[in-house]
């Protein structure tokens, strides 16, 4: 090859790079998590807190983990879509109210609705480390034995759902 | 009136000049989590250590690197906590691994590259420039060369 | 009304870059000295608009125009004056107009400045210059256009981030960006060259002085940013290694680069082709810096709220105008000639192993900057590249370059004896070894990195000490200072910016080994000591500023008992943004710099407080200053200055006879 051609070549492949970089969201971390068994944990619940929240007693089904918080504004967005998700009954939505006011998040449910057979609630933010949450809301799709089959980072959206999530818990609820 | 001036005298207090505590409670876990802060990432940060940051999520994970420190893990236990949770990405220095051996050895193979192409393109250029004969108008040149660009200076 | 005037104003401006951009080339091409005339006065017209959509927009900030949509989002009516100026540049759409501007004015002096050239060069390089500037001014108009109305207007603006409010936002980003544009002026020079087929000593002649006044005020531009993030993030980091920093980095690293191999091109007529790519590879990195910075590619603390359209066409135009050129030179650099014959141990041998150097050291920055993103392209998983893998990466590379730096300058032209040059340099070698050896155990800590550091440090500066000795010795002139005036300045300037280099890595060295800092909790009252100062915090009080609230620390430092000075850190709170900001507060010193910044308030008026002691930090810049003053010295150089005054770049024999002497 023509050596004087060398510059260009480099260029061009640090162009295409470039070009899928754009696709690419830099800020989306992919959890290392996914495919390894959920992190135990044993939470109080936000309504009883004398009632205990564990994964532990959700072993067999197929749910999905959201934490969430009243200050998060991404909640209040991807809230609809959690609310007809449960409504639908597909898959249940289990809540984990992370670093929150007791208070704020009860007045925050009463206002917009739960979508939540159960809240955990994570006021000091070790659940969260433990799943590698850094933003809320971020969603796991756990299934029967407990494993994380998928994480959902940020808000999610009609599309993610009716594309990603429910296929893969369908899936899931057939093995 | 007086009830704010003397207000203003309670607040201040006696001024005693006692030594500032420091912030950690213990200078040798500070001085830890402090090496190992400045080489992991911040996450919800755009781009800053943990050690810089003040995002509530870098001051959960300093809290919890700090705990780790006390109960006298390791480094590597601490980094591996966090690697499982967060992956790769938290780390500021990529492990060596088969993704990141090119950026590695990058640099070197191509300082070592760009050395050998020198001493090549040297040793060849010198042959040619001297088997090349020399015409009117070469030389005609290096005289103007030399006119424009004096010797040494 | 007025932003109608600078929008209008772009418009024209693009038809005149069209213009300019293409017939002058063509008559250049054909020869037909009409065409090619057009390139001067629609330089300059390009210049007049461009400055009217540039005070137009100033305009609109300096009224509140809250109607312009990018004023509502950059600044506020409680934003002071020079602020709201300085909002220009605030954010995406100003800052490219700011880009265009400068690339205009640099337009404008090579018009000043070209009387020497022969027409088809000058019409060339305006050329070239034209379409740079087309494809920037077609980016504003399509997708980044700052004249676009708001309307209904909004009541008040949302701000400048308060983290730009800050005097090195009034002159850090246009210092920075003449560093940057000023590289297309090197990169027409190139392309004008390659087109012409022309690649001569003459080239390199010309280019030269433009390179090195580029090379200037990127250096302080850079400088001014790192001492900016210094003081103003509040936690007394200089440079972090961010993508945007690497961004202005790399193309300092290949200006380096090109400016010494500039000096063997213009010499000795040799590497020409290394030259050439060199130029394309500056301004090509200063654009693939414009790309990182507003396509959001890459997370930075630096980086413009983004938009994937506009990357989409900054990529589009970077992939034309980069691979444009270096398909250029694919095809035209093989017909270049050698030039004059050298052996490897020479002057010229020395200063392209110093660009083998530097452009490795700007290969690895390129590569931890990007290798993220390629990693995640491929699907191989995000990883993050900080400090600690630069650090370790880029000080092996760059100590052989600052070695070879001190023995460059002794070696002769065309042949050198490595024997000769040890013999003159044994001196330097000793002295520089045996004070980086000691010093540090004088100043009580040993590690090899400051004694490395040092090590370097002294090395430029002992053999730049004997290099002006030789120098001086060899110089016709009764007197000292006629001999002194005889070394020409380009001489001068080498000597200075070398030692820039020096002065800038001992402060690197002195920092880095012998900072101190301390996280403590004040009470009112209380003190701490932190090198051997006494601070002693006399609590905050409330103070209100313009357009923030701000709760202001008093620290009394001592030194011995004697009070030193008093510094006033504050935390500021913004309510336009809801912003809270730390403003350091520094006591600076040639020997050392007190920083104090104020943490988060605790119980009974305490505060928790982060205390710097930072030994020689403000040498770091110093240096940086000291390397453009060096710089300017050599463009101050007498062949220039008779270039420019001259019609043609011949040397006048009295210029030639000094220089003889000095040989």
């Amino acid at each position: 090859m023509n050596r004087f051609l060398l510059p260009l070549s480099i260029f061009v492949v640090v162009v295409v790079f470039l070009g899928v970089g754009l696709t690419l969201n830099p800020r989306e971390i992919p959890s290392p998590l996914v495919g390894k068994a959920a992190p135990e944990f044993s939470q109080p619940q936000l309504y009883d807190q004398e009632k205990i929240f564990s994964p532990a007693d959700l072993k067999g089904k197929v749910w999905l983990l959201n934490f969430w918080a009243s200050w998060c504004s991404g909640c209040k967005t991807e809230h609809p879509v959690l609310m007809d998700l449960a409504n639908s009954g597909q898959v249940p939505i289990y809540g984990m109210d992370y670093k929150d006011e007791r208070q704020e998040a009860l007045a925050w449910l009463q206002r917009w609705g739960n979508p939540y057979p159960v809240v955990g609630v994570d006021q000091a933010g070790r659940v969260g480390i433990n799943y590698g949450v850094y933003g809320v809301p971020e969603t796991y799709v756990i299934d029967k034995r407990g494993v994380i089959r998928y994480k959902q980072i940020g808000p999610l959206d009609p599309d993610t759902v009716e594309k990603k999530i429910l296929p893969l818990v369908r899936q899931l609820e057939s093995q | 009136m007086i009830w704010s001036a003397l207000l203003i005298v309670l607040v201040s207090g006696p001024v005693w000049a006692g030594e500032a505590r420091p912030l950690g409670e213990d200078p040798a876990v500070e001085a830890r989590l402090k090496h190992l802060a400045i080489e992991l990432r911040c996450l919800v940060c755009q781009n800053q250590t943990l050690a810089d940051s003040n995002a509530p999520l870098a001051e959960d994970l300093r809290r919890e690197v700090r705990e780790m420190i006390v109960k006298n893990m390791s480094d590597k236990e601490i980094i591996d906590f966090l690697v499982e949770r967060y992956g790769d990405f938290v780390l500021y220095r990529p492990p060596l691994k088969a993704t990141t051996t090119l950026l590695w050895v990058g640099p070197f193979v191509l300082l070592i590259v760009g050395a050998t192409v020198l001493v090549i393109t040297l040793r060849r250029r010198a042959r040619k420039v001297v088997d090349a004969p020399v015409t009117d108008e070469e030389h005609r040149r290096v005289e103007q060369l030399l006119a424009q660009g004096g010797n040494r200076s | 009304m007025i932003p109608e005037i600078g929008h209008f104003a772009l418009i024209l401006a693009l038809c005149v870059a069209v213009v300019q951009g293409s017939l002058p080339i063509y008559g250049a091409a054909v020869g037909n000295s009409a065409l090619m005339a057009i390139a001067k006065p629609a330089a300059r017209a390009q210049f007049l608009l461009i400055l009217i959509a540039f005070c137009s927009l100033g305009y609109a900030f300096a009224d509140k125009d809250f109607s312009v949509l990018y004023v509502a989002a950059t600044s506020n009516s409680q934003l002071p004056l020079h602020y709201r100026l300085a909002a220009i540049w605030g954010a995406h759409e100003g800052s490219l107009l700011l880009w265009t501007f400068i690339l205009t004015l640099w337009m404008f002096a090579v018009t000043l400045f070209s009387k020497h050239l022969p027409e088809t060069m000058r019409s060339r390089i305006l050329g070239v210059m034209g379409l740079v500037s087309m494809g920037f001014l077609l980016f504003m108009l399509t997708v980044s256009n700052p004249f676009e109305r708001l309307i209904p207007a909004a009541p008040d603006g949302r701000d400048l981030n308060p983290l730009l409010q800050d005097p090195g936002m009034v002159i850090h980003p246009p210092m920075l960006y003449m560093g940057y544009v000023g590289f297309s002026v090197a990169f027409a020079f190139a392309i004008a060259a390659l087109l012409g087929g022309n690649l001569d000593a003459a080239w390199a002649r010309w280019s030269r002085p433009w390179t090195t006044v580029a090379w200037c005020f990127l250096t302080v531009g850079i400088a001014m940013g790192s001492g900016w993030a210094y003081y103003e993030l509040g936690w007394g980091g200089w440079w972090f290694w961010d993508p945007v920093e690497n961004a202005s980095f790399m193309p300092w690293l290949a200006g380096t680069a090109l400016v010494h191999s500039l000096a063997v091109t213009d010499k000795r007529g040799g590497f020409k082709v290394w030259t050439v790519l060199l130029a394309i590879m500056a301004f090509s990195l200063s654009l693939l810096g414009t790309f990182l910075v507003r396509s959001g590619v890459l997370t930075s603390v630096h980086a413009f709220a983004t938009d994937p359209k506009r990357g989409l066409f900054i990529l589009a135009f970077l992939a034309i105008v980069i691979g444009g050129s270096l398909a250029l030179y694919a095809w035209r650099a093989p017909r270049v000639g050698l030039g004059g014959s050298f052996a490897m141990v020479s002057r010229e041998g020395m200063l392209l192993a110093n660009n083998v150097l530097l452009v490795a050291a700007m290969g690895s920055v390129l590569l931890g900057t990007l290798y993220p993103l390629f990693l995640d392209a491929l699907d191989l998983g995000k990883i993050s590249v900080g400090p600690p893998y630069f650090d370790s990466v880029f000080a092996p590379l760059m100590a052989p370059a600052i070695f070879l730096m001190g023995i460059g300058p002794f070696a002769q032209w065309k042949k050198a004896e490595l024997p000769e040059l040890a013999r003159r340099l044994k001196w330097a070698f000793g002295v520089s070894v045996v004070t980086a050896l000691v010093l540090p155990l004088v100043m009580g800590k040993w590690t090899p990195l400051l004694s490395l550091g040092l090590l370097l440090a002294i090395w430029i500066v002992t053999t730049a000490v004997v290099g002006l000795r030789e120098r001086l010795a060899h110089a016709d002139g009764p007197s000292l200072s006629g001999r002194v005036a005889a070394v020409p300045r380009s001489y001068w300037g080498m000597l200075v910016a070398h030692c820039g280099i020096a002065v800038f890595i001992v402060g690197v060295t002195m920092v880095k080994g012998f900072e101190s800092e301390q996280d403590v909790r004040m009470n009112v009252g209380e003190t701490a000591t932190i090198g051997g100062y006494t601070f002693r915090f006399d609590g905050t009080q409330d103070v209100v500023g313009p357009n923030y609230t701000a709760a202001r620390g008093t620290f009394h430092v001592s030194w011995d008992g004697r009070e030193t000075t008093i510094l006033y850190p504050e935390k500021r709170r913004y309510p336009v943004q809801n912003q809270i900001m730390t403003e350091a507060a520094i006591d600076p010193g040639l020997l050392r710099d007190l920083y104090v910044s104020l943490g988060e308030p605790l119980d009974d008026g305490a505060w928790s407080v982060r205390l710097y002691h930072k030994p020689f930090v403000d040498w770091i810049w110093g240096g940086c200053l000291i390397m453009a003053l060096g710089g300017v010295l050599a463009v101050s150089d007498r062949r220039y200055r008779l270039a420019w005054r001259q019609q043609e770049p011949a040397v006048v024999p009295s210029a030639r006879t000094v220089r003889r002497k000095v040989a």
